[in-house]
C-alpha cells in the first residue's frame, strides 16, 4: 500500500464513521421488533401496555417471569404442536435428501434414454410456485386412496386429508433440490465410478459409498434450504389438517392468537418457536448463508 | 429459461478394447437399469403432487367443481373468468391490490437489499456481524413476524406509542390495519422487513464475484465512488439483478400469510390479494373450480412476469 496523504486518511475514517453509523441504525430496525417480542413475551399484560411509551418496551424490567408460557401450555397442546411440526419436518429433510440425491445422481452420473428429458422437466418445475397448485391440491389429496387399520384388518379407503402424509410426501421431491445434487456431483471425478465398476461395485454402491460421503456439504445446503420451509409451513396445513392432535405449531399459532387477546402470552408463543430455529441459524449462520448464495445460481 | 443439457461427464470414458462387447452392453442395460431405478421415487413424486396438480387445477378451472358436492362436475367453459373479471368486484379489487403492492415492493425490496449488501460488503470490522443481523428476520417464519407486527400496528401499540413520544404528542398516528388507505402500506413495510435479508445475501453473492482488479482500474482511471458503481459493479450484476428481480416479484404476487394473519383482506377488501381471494373462494367457500380458476390466473402472471423480465434484461449490456 502506498503512504496515503492525511487528508485523505482524515475522510477515509470520515466515511468509515458514517458506515457505522448506518449500520448500527439499521439494526437497530431489524432487531428492535424481536427484542420487543422476547422481552414482552416475560411481562404481564397491564406492563407490556404501560412499557409502551418508552425505552421499558424493549428491557426486562419490573416484574418478569415465565408466567405467559406456562398460560400458553395451560391453553392449548403446544407440546403436541412442536412435535408434529419435528416430525414434519424431519420427515421432509430426511426423506428429500435421499430421493432428490438418487435422482441427482442418476441424472449427473448415469447414462440412459430420457434423462434430458427428465432434466429439463425438472428444472420446469421450478417455475410452478405452490400458490398456484394448492387449490387443485386440496381437491386432488381428499381423492387419494390411503390403507387404514380397522377392527384388526387393513382397508382401503379414500382422501388424505387429516394425516401426517398429507403434510409430508407432496414436499419430498424437489426439483431445485435434484438440480443442486446433480451440480454438485458433476464435480467429482467419474474415474472413481469407473475404478469401483471394475471392482465389481453396483451403481447403488458407488451412490451410498463413494458419492455421497464425499458430498456433504451439497447435502448441508439441500438440508438447510428445505428445513425452512417446511418448519414454516402454513397454507398447506392450514387447508388440510382440521385434526387439533395432527396440527404443526404455525397453524396452532393462528388459532391460538385468533381467539385471544392475551398478548403476553401470544408473545410467548410467538418466541418460543422463533428461539429453537435463531439459535440453530446462530450456530452455524456460516452454513446458512453459504447455501442461500447457492440458491442464487438458480434461474 | 435457458436449455440445459445434462452434464456428460462419462463422454470420454470409452471401454478398453479387450472387454467382450457383450459385457459392455451387458454393462449399459444396467446403468440404463440403475438410472430410471434412482431418479423414479423422485419424478413419480414430482409427477404426483406438482404436475398432476397442475393439470388438474387447469382442467377443474374450465369446471363448477366444489369441494363436497353430491351434483358431477360438468365443464363449464370460460365461466369462471368471466365470472372473476366482470361479477366479482372482490376479486378486481385484489388483482389491483395485488398489482399495487408488487409495484412498491420489487423495487423497494430490491434497492434496499443492494443497499445492504453495499454496506456489508465493505472491508470493515464486524461486517459478518451486521450481515447475520440483516439475516434474522429471514429466517423468523412470516406468521410469526404478521403476528408481531399486528401487535405493533394496534391504535394503542408500540408504533404509535412510538410515533406519538417523538412528536411530542402533535401527531397520534392512525389504526394501521383497520384504515382501508394505510393498511396496505402497513403490510409492505413488515413483508420488506422480513425478506430483505434474503435478497441482501443474493446481491452480496454477486458483488463478491466482481474481481477487484476491475475497481482498480477504474480508481486509476480517476472514477469516484459513484463511477465505479456506475461503471463497474451495476453492469456486473446484471444476472443477479434478473434473479433478484424474479424472485421478488413472483413471491410479491404470490402475498398470501400477512393477509391471512393480520386482515383477512380487509377493511372493505383493502388488503385482499389474488392467492388471498383464490384460497378463500376456492378452499373457505369450497368452490374448487373457481378458486382454480384464480389460481390459474395467478400462475400466468407468474409466467407472463417470468417472460417479460427476461426479455427485457437479455443481452443489453
Amino acid at each position: 500500500m502506498a503512504v496515503r496523504d492525511p487528508g485523505e486518511r482524515l475522510l477515509r475514517r470520515r466515511r468509515r464513521v458514517w458506515s457505522y453509523l448506518v449500520l448500527v441504525g439499521l439494526a437497530v430496525f431489524f432487531l428492535f421488533p424481536l427484542v420487543f417480542m422476547f422481552v414482552s413475551s416475560l411481562k404481564p399484560d397491564g406492563q407490556i401496555l404501560s412499557d409502551l411509551g418508552g425505552w421499558r418496551a424493549f428491557l426486562p424490567l419490573g416484574d418478569i417471569s415465565l408466567r405467559n408460557y406456562a398460560g400458553v401450555f395451560d391453553r392449548v397442546p403446544v407440546g403436541r404442536f412442536l412435535l408434529n411440526s419435528v416430525i414434519v419436518t424431519v420427515a421432509i429433510v430426511g426423506a428429500g435428501l435421499v430421493v432428490n440425491s438418487m435422482a441427482g445422481f442418476a441424472i449427473s452420473r448415469l447414462r440412459w434414454t430420457g434423462r434430458g428429458v427428465v432434466l429439463s422437466v425438472v428444472i420446469a418445475t421450478l417455475i410452478v410456485p405452490f400458490e398456484t397448485i394448492a387449490v387443485p391440491m386440496v381437491y386432488w389429496v381428499s381423492q387419494l386412496p390411503t390403507l387404514v387399520l380397522q377392527h384388526g384388518q387393513i382397508e382401503y379407503d379414500f382422501g388424505w386429508l387429516d394425516s401426517y402424509q398429507v403434510q409430508i410426501v407432496p414436499f419430498i421431491a424437489n426439483g431445485f433440490s435434484v438440480f443442486l445434487f446433480s451440480q454438485y456431483f458433476s464435480t467429482i471425478p467419474t474415474a472413481i465410478d469407473e475404478a469401483a465398476r471394475i471392482d465389481g461395485a453396483g451403481w447403488f454402491t458407488i451412490y451410498r459409498r463413494i458419492v455421497v460421503p464425499l458430498s456433504g456439504p451439497a447435502f448441508a445446503t439441500v438440508a438447510i434450504l428445505t428445513f425452512l420451509p417446511a418448519w414454516n409451513q402454513y397454507l398447506w396445513p392450514s387447508m388440510v389438517v382440521q385434526d387439533e392432535s395432527l396440527r404443526p405449531v404455525m397453524v396452532g399459532m393462528q388459532y391460538f392468537f385468533q381467539d385471544n387477546t392475551a398478548w403476553g402470552e401470544v408473545m410467548a408463543y410467538t418466541s418460543m418457536i422463533t428461539l429453537p430455529v435463531l439459535v440453530v441459524f446462530l450456530g452455524c449462520q456460516r452454513a446458512f448463508v453459504s447455501s442461500v448464495a447457492a440458491s442464487g445460481v438458480k434461474g | 429459461m435457458t436449455a440445459i443439457s445434462p452434464p456428460d461427464t462419462r463422454a470420454t470414458s470409452v471401454a478398453p478394447s479387450s472387454v467382450p462387447r457383450r459385457r459392455i452392453r451387458a454393462d449399459l442395460r444396467s446403468e440404463r437399469r440403475a438410472g430410471w431405478a434412482m431418479v423414479a421415487p423422485a419424478v413419480l413424486l414430482l409427477a404426483a403432487f406438482l404436475i398432476v396438480p397442475v393439470i388438474l387445477g387447469f382442467v377443474l378451472s374450465f369446471t363448477n367443481a366444489r369441494l363436497v358436492s353430491p351434483e358431477p362436475i360438468s365443464f363449464t367453459g370460460l365461466d369462471n373468468f368471466v365470472r372473476a373479471f366482470t361479477a366479482d368486484p372482490t376479486f378486481v379489487r385484489s388483482l389491483l391490490n395485488t398489482f399495487c403492492f408488487a409495484a412498491v415492493v420489487v423495487p423497494a425490496q430490491a434497492g434496499f437489499g443492494l443497499l445492504l449488501a453495499l454496506l456489508v460488503n465493505q472491508k470493515i470490522r464486524g461486517a459478518v456481524a451486521f450481515r447475520v443481523i440483516f439475516f434474522i428476520p429471514v429466517v423468523t417464519s412470516i406468521v410469526v413476524v404478521s403476528i408481531l407486527w399486528k401487535f405493533m400496528y394496534q391504535p394503542d401499540g408500540l408504533i404509535n406509542s412510538f410515533i406519538n413520544s417523538i412528536t411530542f404528542g402533535a401527531w397520534q398516528g392512525t389504526a394501521w390495519l383497520n384504515n382501508p388507505s394505510t393498511a396496505l402500506a402497513a403490510i409492505i413495510v413488515l413483508s420488506i422487513w422480513q425478506a430483505v435479508g434474503f435478497h441482501m445475501l443474493i446481491w452480496l453473492s454477486g458483488l463478491q464475484t466482481i474481481p477487484e482488479e476491475l475497481y482498480e482500474a477504474a480508481r486509476i482511471d480517476g472514477a469516484g465512488a459513484w463511477r465505479q458503481f456506475r461503471d463497474v459493479t451495476w453492469p456486473c450484476l446484471r444476472s443477479t439483478r434478473v434473479f433478484v428481480l424474479i424472485t421478488i416479484t413472483i413471491a410479491a404476487l404470490g402475498l398470501f400469510v400477512q393477509i391471512d394473519v393480520m386482515t383477512q383482506g380487509g377493511p372493505v377488501d383493502a388488503t385482499s390479494t389474488l392467492v388471498y381471494h383464490a384460497v378463500r373462494m376456492g378452499y373457505h367457500q369450497q368452490q374448487i373450480g373457481y378458486g382454480s380458476a384464480l389460481s390459474l390466473v395467478f400462475f400466468v402472471l407468474v409466467l407472463i412476469v417470468a417472460l417479460v423480465q427476461r426479455f427485457l434484461t437479455r443481452d443489453k449490456d
